[in-house]
């Protein structure tokens, strides 16, 4: 059935990662940035998934499932607190948090 | 199926570039929604059926539906535009090109080949309850914190002053309120 190699899915899994990295470091949006979040963490479910079909076990499907349990708490925290940020500061850009304070 | 993996691969790259470069927020999520779509193709071709299905339900049905409810409810596209300067870019571009060589150097090209082999619903559910079971029951617990943590956050405070500074200001509601108190 498959004939793709591991190194390929890896790679894959890699390029995905990287985006999200760059749009992390690049975007100033909160909710762009939770996106980005999304997308590393899909990428390393892929790294799982990939890595469970080289050898031919579940394995690797179960830990993508862990992660996206983990990435459906982790958003819904992360939105709430969108909007706990947007009634205290009135915008969602991630620049007007800088300062560690109350 | 090798076919099928390389295009999805190139749609999955594609639509999580312009994810990142979208000025238009909608737009952004609903590219992301195109990319989780391809990773659950990508996911179909290395033979794992199960957590296609659920990419598709779970991300691109349950989460970026959540994405696109907080872009409505918070009228983002009143906000500073969300256009970034080309020179913002230069840097991180940069710095993360030479992170994916690094890391797709370390991957090495040794070619193994995937196992031909689909792992299917039943057997990721008997690892899932099998050996797996305590990190259901963690990821259960962690879902109803979430739950929890996601209400407490999002709530209205108690008595919202209208003329309070803190609407203009940069304290969050809880310790000006105590303040206000003492």
């Amino acid at each position: 059935m498959a004939a793709v190699s591991l190194d390929h899915g890896l790679i894959l899994a890699a390029i995905l990662f990287v985006i999200g990295f760059v749009g992390l470091l690049t975007r100033r949006n909160l909710i762009v940035v939770l996106a980005c979040i999304e997308i590393m963490l899909n990428a390393a479910g892929l790294a799982f998934v990939v890595a469970g079909a080289r050898w031919g076990r579940a394995d690797g499907q179960v830990m993508f499932l862990f992660v996206l349990a983990m990435a459906a708490a982790e958003v819904a925290v992360g939105l709430a607190l969108a909007i706990r940020f947007r009634q205290s500061l009135g915008r969602l850009d991630v620049d007007d948090a800088d300062e560690m304070k109350g | 199926m090798t076919a099928l993996f390389y295009i999805a691969a190139a749609v999955a790259v594609l639509a999580t570039v312009l994810v990142i470069t979208r000025s238009n927020l909608v737009h952004a999520l609903l590219y992301l929604v195109v990319s989780l779509f391809a990773v659950a193709v990508v996911f179909f071709t290395l033979g794992a059926p199960f957590v296609a299905a659920l990419e598709v339900i779970v991300y691109a049905g349950a989460i970026m539906m959540l994405f696109v409810f907080a872009v409505m409810l918070l009228n983002v596209s009143a906000d500073s535009p969300l256009r970034v300067p080309t020179s913002a870019w230069i840097g991180p571009l940069v710095l993360v090109a030479v992170l994916l060589a690094e890391l797709i150097y370390g991957i090495g090209l040794s070619d193994h080949a995937l196992r031909a082999v689909e792992v299917g619903p039943q057997q990721v559910g008997d690892a899932l309850f099998g050996p797996y079971v305590l990190g259901v029951e963690l990821a259960s617990m962690l879902l109803l914190a979430a739950l929890i943590g996601a209400r407490h956050i999002a709530s209205q405070p108690e008595s919202p002053a209208i003329e309070d500074p803190r609407l203009s200001g940069e304290e969050p509601d809880a310790p000006a309120d105590a303040e206000g108190a003492t």
